[in-house]
């Protein structure tokens, strides 16, 4: 337990020291003042003043946008910290060193999970959750699960460092990395497919959204922030609306169900004790 | 020491025992069978030519690497195991460590590794820092350091926890001449400590110098194996000569095996008490002597000699 936390103390402080973690901060805080002044903004539609109603709607519907750049953000930033975790310190000799010592691999990569883990949410969990307070004291409004907002994007990023982690333990940084994007761009469209599937009640898209949303949680993960970001009213006039909107890829009238999280939460298992296996037969 | 070291038998096991020790990686056999024992307290030099298979050995006895074949032993412990890991240091032929990290920094990472106990990280760092001559240089981040300055951290780093064992893989091949005397001096200490060092080099006047023992590995395979006076006990002589006909010349092989480099003929496994008898048989046979030279025999000589590139 004691060379888990070391290593990961490790690449905690890397991602530090690199300036990772200070290049990503900045510019969120950059992108939450923007976006928080924008909020302000809306104060009119044409020439009339908004009213109550509309500004929650249009914000509400703003915020899920906002939140897609967060999910977009955490994805590309736990790709770019996981990747390279264990592909670069073999392929630069650093990891040498310190598989020579009485260290197990098995720690070593759960290590270097937990090290990525821990940068991925001081990182998002405080980013969000400023950014909600903004909205909150710009328009005075706060989405119907703030709280579920940042657990399910949190744990989307979970799910693709994993991905990006146990890839880096047979490829190349860049190469696991391009192969991890590749697989969350696909996730999210094989979602719209599902989407579009329920819109036009065609069984076979609605499998493939469904078979994308299991082999790579990072789209229904995705889904349940949009819920957690989605108000009643409008939850309830997309109802009303009929399946059709079923296809937009920014609308979610459900959570996941209990058994899609535990499935992710085994997914996450499950990927990292692939990335044990492997990483305990490679040569280094 | 968080955990104190084995004791029982594995305190007097070999420093490094294998047996029938191989790796192949696919069509390519890198190590072929390598079955050695190596005693404690001595400076071992592992030789070869590139390829031959000598840091695939390392890091089998590491456990960096899986064995196609064979098994080993260090200090007691299955190689492959963590145990056998905890009384050792290692200096990696590919040294790096992580730039932005200070030298203090990466010594008290492997201190934590190596499970000393936090009391004497201290010590234990400026000790290492001290030996490997960068003490003023301790507080700098890695990324500033040249190729000679890292190598030297990494020695430190193999020097951390007083070890019972040294593995360096090419320990000198970034460094200087003054840098180079260091680490022999270094390794001598060690031996005089107790302390078994294990030194894979291709600087052969290196090994000729500090080791004790030496086993030459050639394309997976020992071809050679014993302590240095053994290796090299072949007495050599050169004989300048003119005047002598070629069957002469070859008539000579009955003292040893003959190179004839015109004007000096090269005796090799001749016995000292029968050189006088080799120069008599030369002036029977016609030839006129002019130097007698017995010539010890140098490592580099044996090593070419064995590889079958000459001397």
């Amino acid at each position: 337990m004691s060379n888990i936390l070391t290593i990961a103390r490790l690449t905690v402080l890397e991602m530090l020291r690199r300036r990772l973690f200070l290049v990503l901060l900045s510019l969120t805080l950059l992108v939450i003042a923007f976006t928080s002044w924008g909020f302000g903004q809306i104060t009119t539609i044409g020439t009339r003043p908004i009213t109550r109603v509309e500004q929650v709607g249009v914000v509400s519907q703003l915020l899920i946008l906002v939140g897609f750049m967060f999910s977009f953000t955490l994805a590309f930033s736990a790709v770019f910290a996981g990747a390279p975790s264990l592909s670069g310190d073999v392929e630069s000799g650093t990891a040498l060193a310190i598989l020579a010592r009485p260290v197990a691999r098995t720690e070593y990569v759960l290590g270097k999970w937990v090290g990525v883990v821990i940068t991925i949410l001081v990182y998002a969990i405080p980013t969000t959750a400023l950014q909600l307070f903004m909205v909150n004291l710009v328009v005075q409004y706060v989405p119907p699960h703030p709280f579920e907002f940042v657990g399910f994007i949190s744990l989307e990023a979970v799910v693709i460092l994993t991905l990006a982690l146990a890839l880096s333990t047979r490829l190349a940084g860049m190469v696991g990395g391009v192969v991890a994007l590749i697989l969350w761009g696909v996730g999210w469209i094989g979602g719209i497919v599902g989407g579009v599937g329920i819109a036009l009640n065609n069984t076979t898209a609605q499998h493939v959204g469904t078979a994308t949303r299991l082999i790579l949680p990072t789209d229904g993960m995705w889904r349940g922030a949009i819920w957690a970001l989605e108000p009643e009213g409008v939850i309830a006039a997309t109802r009303a609306a009929g399946p059709a909107l079923a296809s937009n890829p920014f609308f979610a009238a459900e959570p996941p169900e209990a058994l899609y999280l535990a499935w992710t939460v085994a997914w996450i298992a499950v990927g990292l004790g692939a990335a044990v296996w492997i990483f305990t037969r490679r040569e280094v | 020491m968080r955990e104190p070291a084995t004791g029982g038998a594995t305190d007097v096991a070999p420093a490094i025992v294998t047996r029938d020790l191989a790796k192949r990686y696919g069509r390519i056999q890198a190590l072929a069978g390598l079955t050695m024992t190596i005693p404690r307290g001595v400076v071992f030099g592992f030789l070869g030519p590139n390829g031959a298979g000598k840091t695939t050995a390392v890091k089998l006895l590491l456990g960096l690497s899986r064995p196609s074949a064979g098994s080993g032993e260090i200090l007691g412990q299955p190689i492959g195991g963590r145990e056998s890991r905890r009384r050792v240091g290692y200096l990696p032929e590919l040294f790096r460590y992580q730039g932005w990290l200070t030298a203090r920094e990466v010594l008290a990472l492997h201190c934590d590794l190596a499970g000393i106990d936090r009391a004497a990280w201290p010590r234990e760092i400026e000790n290492a820092l001290a030996v490997v001559g960068l003490t003023d240089r301790g507080s700098s981040r890695i990324a500033t350091f040249s190729k000679g300055m890292q190598q030297r951290l990494g020695l430190g780093v193999a020097l951390l926890g007083d070890p019972e064992l040294v593995l360096l893989d090419e320990p000198t091949s970034a460094l200087d001449p003054v840098g180079r005397h260091d680490v022999r001096e270094i390794m001598r200490t060690l031996r005089e400590r107790g302390v078994t060092v294990f030194l894979n080099s291709h600087l052969l006047s290196e090994v000729e110098q500090v080791c004790d023992r030496v086993t030459v590995l050639d394309h997976g395979k020992v071809i050679a194996d014993g302590t240095l006076a053994e290796l090299l006990r072949a007495d050599t002589v050169r004989v300048q000569v003119t005047d002598l006909s070629h069957d002469a010349r070859v008539s000579l092989s009955s003292f040893g095996a003959v190179d004839d480099e015109g004007e000096w003929l090269i005796v090799r496994g001749v016995d000292k008490a029968r050189v006088p008898a080799l120069v008599a048989a030369i002036v029977r046979a016609g030839g006129n002597v002019h130097a007698v030279e017995p010539r010890h025999e140098s490592l580099e000589d044996r090593f070419l000699s064995l590889l079958g590139g000459g001397a």
